[in-house]
């Protein structure tokens, strides 16, 4: 409950809403532009699922000038980032790391993707198997009489 | 008085229920017809009674009976008439009711609509959401009872979270429920064919206007909400990947795999036991929505505020009808036997690629959404998954989906040929690579807006290609008008809905240039922005209903003319004491000009100004897409029911 | 034997449900005993030594500053506490600071984002329990430490690494049954 009440502190501010100071931006805007592509990777803590450009909160703040101090030191966005996570760990980031924790979620596109077309591809050889056992197949004769008869009813449907 | 009768409704709903549930399962057992027969009057029943309660529950809010705890919460008289009313279901009580209500409206939809359907199957689907409502009524009566009162009466009610006093956030619930638990129905349509043991062609035409219906409904709850985080929390971003959104997006997928999948059904009855655990699968996703976001299990700006006793009980109901439908589907789908072969290439095969992408979509934002909770709990880390891990993590699904949108429609049933297909959509292409081109040539190296805008025109193109060629536009432009009108709305629906997709996803590339200006400016002084100029006249104290802010009045000009004055806000709620920033936005055809009031200091204001270009057609495009899904439902072969099929009356089981 | 396959396959989905549904439950579970927390933020600092860094004293407290020189090698086990005069759970968790300093436990504080008048004040009415005691003005010492909100506390061993680190007050029962435990193991 006590947690509770700590939270509530933090975020009296109300939601916070970003419209930080200029003073704060980068003179040069392609430095300005970077600072802002890595803040936008970085998660604001006090405030859920908010990056720290998004977000209005003291810390979102500082982090956001650390992350303009170092750009501007001439420091990568890797080494910007790495200094954050050194601080708050991965839970900074988000674009999670790739580790054995993360696999499933970074493998999770191709998983599904395999995953669906193994279904099919077994779903299909099954029913094949199974229409074949049932009926035998069409002589050429009936396939094209079949096939005029269906562009008649498809004509059919669309007039 | 009237918070006891509205309790007391609940209870008689809740009664209703539960005979609702009982006696058509019983009946349609033992082969009582007087049973059967009884469902739709109790599903007529139950929806009156939840209704009344709905009304009382707007009659305390709307009195401001300070009595009843749930007013004293969220409520306050100084509110607008309109915030008071839909103060009723912007929290977790009343919004719980709000949702029963809405299922007991399915129900008595089915029961006034299904007058076609064989009798045994309309039982057993009314029963199946009777069972839904007895949990969930039962969750509100046990948990959530929002007709608690307190004694002595408050002398005000504490007010709603400001954010929430908005129009868009009004209605957004109400319709993001039409669609949660409009696939209440489908699903229960599932169970039904699943006690049955038998789905048919029948079964696809009856579930697809219901599959239809709620994917409108929640397609237009999504863009609402999406809109509203535009304008009211004032970032002039539109989609956060939060929890929540993930949440209302899982049934989107599952439910637009479902409506396609319907029609393979429907048309040659295949893909049958993949619908039936499509459906399941939608309003499973809606269920574990709810919990998700009202158990606390997982923090979000949008959260409700939550306890895990709650999150237990609703655990509970997500286990008994998630696990027992999927319990019921591992028992009785390997009996369906497979039917209906197709080619790959055919529309069929369209429609299951189709079906993989929008799953494999939907595995990703759930994996997305849940794993940081299970990494958690299963290995102690902390992880954050965020929009960088979405955006890269989809786009390599929705790239073949979008690409596959605009010829799927145009593929012949069982065998078709690409290369005809191809030959209609030339332009289409042409199209999109002229975008694509142009976007680079004049917007520097930006490849993801550069690909959105080739993509909207690939699937506008598209659209327009297979109208064309349905209706022989420029081989039999004399006749085109009729076959225009002949065309089955439901082709038109289909057109529709994928342009409309197409205009959502020009918004997004769009959007993908916007630029914004950040600057600390003294009155009368300008900054200069997107070629425009954004003068600040002034800035001065405003009194509203139930807040005071800062105003400030920015002039925009063109060339010297003016093109509009926006009066961004910093609005504050004495009751809550919270602060609000209130976005100006003048939207235009081309675009939204974004100004948002930040801080002041010595005299000058700090003023974030956007230019969003196309950033309305975002959610155009998701109204285009809700009237695609009606211009289907308003189909006659979707409207009338199948004649009956071939075995309705007998009781198999 | 495709038939059974193909149960399996049905299977799948309900599998993966219960899977799902019992995680779910062991987080409610985990809600209410505290072990499972969707709020908390892990510190990276345990098992390190502290950061580096130097900050000034606060005059009107009558005791020196703080810097990491002084978390290396200790006497006994120390809290390091970050507080601020304007954090209401800070109120909360003074008296249970105040008790530690009276037993004659060392407990360090950093001062965030405050101003010294207001520092002093509050010290000045609830007793000052702190051995030491850093002001970090800007806040960027506290970033150094991984420290998103106050109060946050944290307990360095006789070697000066940092064996604990407790986001949110210092409450009677937090004392009792974290605390009081790690110093001993730690003394």
């Amino acid at each position: 409950m006590l947690r509770r009440i700590a939270f509530a502190a933090l975020l009296l501010a109300g939601p916070a809403f970003a419209v930080g100071l200029p003073s704060e931006m980068l003179q040069d805007p392609a430095q300005e532009a970077r600072a802002r592509e890595i803040g936008r990777e970085l998660r604001c803590l006090v405030c859920q699922n908010q990056s720290i450009e998004d977000s209005e909160a003291g810390l979102a703040r500082d982090l956001r000038r650390i992350v303009r101090e170092r750009v501007s030191a001439g420091e990568s966005d890797a080494q910007v980032v790495a200094f954050v996570h050194d601080r708050y760990g991965d839970f900074v980031l988000l674009r999670p790391p790739f580790n054995a924790v993360t696999a499933v979620l970074w493998g999770a596109p191709l998983l599904a993707l395999g995953g669906g077309v193994l279904a099919i591809v077994l779903s299909r050889r099954r029913m094949r198997s199974a229409l074949v056992a049932e009926v035998a197949p069409l002589s050429p004769e009936e396939r094209a009489r079949l096939a005029a008869l269906e562009l008649i009813e498809e004509d059919k449907r669309i007039s | 008085m009237i918070a006891e009768l509205g309790h007391f409704s609940l209870c008689l709903a809740f009664a209703l229920a539960f005979a609702q549930t009982v006696l058509p399962l019983w009946g349609a057992a033992r082969g009582h017809s007087r049973l059967v027969a009884a469902a739709a009057p109790l599903a007529v029943g139950q929806l009156l009674a939840t209704a009344a309660a709905f009304a009382a529950l707007l009659a305390v809010f709307a009195v401001n009976d300070t009595s009843v705890i749930n007013v004293v919460q969220n409520s306050h008289s100084a509110k607008p008439m309109l915030y008071k009313l839909a103060g009723a279901w912007g929290n977790h009580e009343g919004s719980m009711l709000l949702w029963v209500l809405i299922l007991a409206l399915c129900g008595g939809a089915v029961a006034g609509f299904g007058r076609d359907l064989p009798g045994l199957l309309r039982a057993r689907v009314l029963a199946v959401l009777g069972m839904v409502a007895l949990g969930f009524l039962g969750f509100v009566l046990a948990t959530s009872n929002p007709f608690g009162r307190v004694w002595p009466p408050a002398a005000d009610g504490q007010g709603l979270n400001p954010v929430l006093q908005d129009p868009g956030l009004a209605f957004h619930p109400p319709l993001l429920y039409l669609g949660y638990v409009g696939y209440a129905v489908t699903f229960a349509f599932a169970v039904a064919a699943l006690m049955e043991g038998r789905v048919d062609a029948a079964w696809g035409r009856w579930v697809r206007p219901w599959a239809l219906a709620a994917w409108s409904f929640l397609t237009l709850g999504i863009a609402l909400g999406s809109w509203w985080a535009y304008y009211e929390l004032g970032w002039g971003g539109w989609w956060f990947w939060d929890p929540v959104e993930n949440a209302s997006l899982l049934p989107w997928l599952a439910g637009s795999a479902l409506l396609h999948s319907a029609i393979v059904v429907e048309k040659r009855e295949a893909l049958k036991v993949w619908s039936v655990l499509l459906a399941l699968l939608a309003f499973g996703f809606s269920l574990l929505g709810t919990f998700l976001v009202r158990s606390g299990v997982l923090n979000s700006v949008h959260a409700f505020a939550n306890d895990p006793e709650r999150g237990v009980f609703i655990l509970g109901l997500l286990i008994f009808y998630v696990g027992g439908s999927f319990l019921l589907f591992a028992i009785r789908a390997p009996a369906m036997a497979p039917t209906g072969m197709f080619a790959p290439l055919s529309r069929e095969g369209g429609l299951v690629l189709n079906n993989l992408l929008l799953c494999a979509m939907a595995a990703v934002v759930l994996t997305g959404t849940l794993w940081p909770m299970f990494a958690d709990l299963l290995f102690q880390q902390k992880i954050s998954v965020g929009p960088p891990f979405f955006n890269s993590a989809l786009l390599p699904l929705a790239a073949p989906l979008i690409a596959a949108m605009a010829a799927g429609p145009m593929l012949a049933w069982k065998r078709a040929r690409l290369w005809p297909v191809l030959q209609r959509l030339w332009w289409a292409a042409l199209a999109a690579f002229g975008a694509f081109a142009l976007t680079l040539a004049y917007a520097g190296w930006r490849i993801g807006p550069a690909l959105g805008f080739a993509a909207a025109l690939w699937l506008i193109g598209g659209a327009l290609a297979d109208i064309v060629e349905r209706i022989a536009l420029f081989r039999r432009p004399a006749a085109a008008w009729s076959r225009a009108r002949g065309l089955p709305r439901a082709a038109w629906g289909a057109a529709v809905a994928h342009a409309g997709l197409g205009v959502s996803i020009l918004g997004m590339a769009g959007m993908g240039l916007a630029t914004d200006r950040l600057a600390a400016v003294s009155p009368g002084q300008s900054l200069q922005h997107a070629g425009y100029e954004w003068r600040l006249d002034r800035v001065e104290d405003v009194i509203g209903p139930n807040w005071t802010a800062r105003r400030a009045t920015v002039t925009v000009l063109r060339n010297n003319a003016v093109v509009t004055v926006l009066t961004p806000e910093r609005r504050f709620f004495p009751v809550g004491r919270m602060n609000t920033t209130e976005a100006a936005i003048r939207t235009s055809i081309g675009g939204d000009l974004y100004a948002v009031l930040g801080e002041e200091q010595n005299g000058q204001a700090v003023l974030r100004v956007h230019d969003n270009p196309l950033a309305p057609w975002i959610w155009l495009g998701g109204a285009i897409m809700a009237l695609g899904g009606a211009l289907s439902l308003s189909d006659r072969r979707v409207r009338v029911a199948a004649p009956a099929p071939r075995a309705a009356a007998g009781v198999k089981v | 034997m495709a038939t059974t396959s193909r149960r399996v396959l049905m299977l799948a989905p309900l599998g993966l449900a219960a899977a799902g549904g019992a995680g779910f439950y062991a987080m409610l579970r985990g809600m209410g005993s505290g072990s499972y927390d969707p709020k908390g933020v892990p510190s990276v600092l345990v098992g390190k030594p502290a950061p580096a860094f130097v900050l000034p004293a606060l005059d009107e407290a009558g005791v020196p500053g703080l810097e990491d020189s002084a978390l290396r090698e200790l006497p006994a086990p120390v809290l390091v506490n970050f507080w601020a005069s304007w954090c209401v759970p800070c109120i909360v968790e003074h008296p249970q600071l105040m008790t530690l300093a009276r037993e004659g436990v060392p407990v360090f504080g950093i001062n965030y984002k405050d101003k010294p008048v207001d520092a002093a004040a509050f010290l000045a009415r609830r007793g000052n329990p702190f051995q030491r005691l850093g002001r970090d003005e800007p806040g960027r010492v506290a970033i150094d430490w991984g420290v998103y909100g106050v109060p946050e506390t944290y307990i360095l061993d006789r070697k000066g690494i940092i064996r604990w680190r407790w986001p949110g007050p210092v409450t009677p029962e937090v004392l009792a049954q974290d605390i009081r435990p790690l110093l001993r193991r730690h003394a």
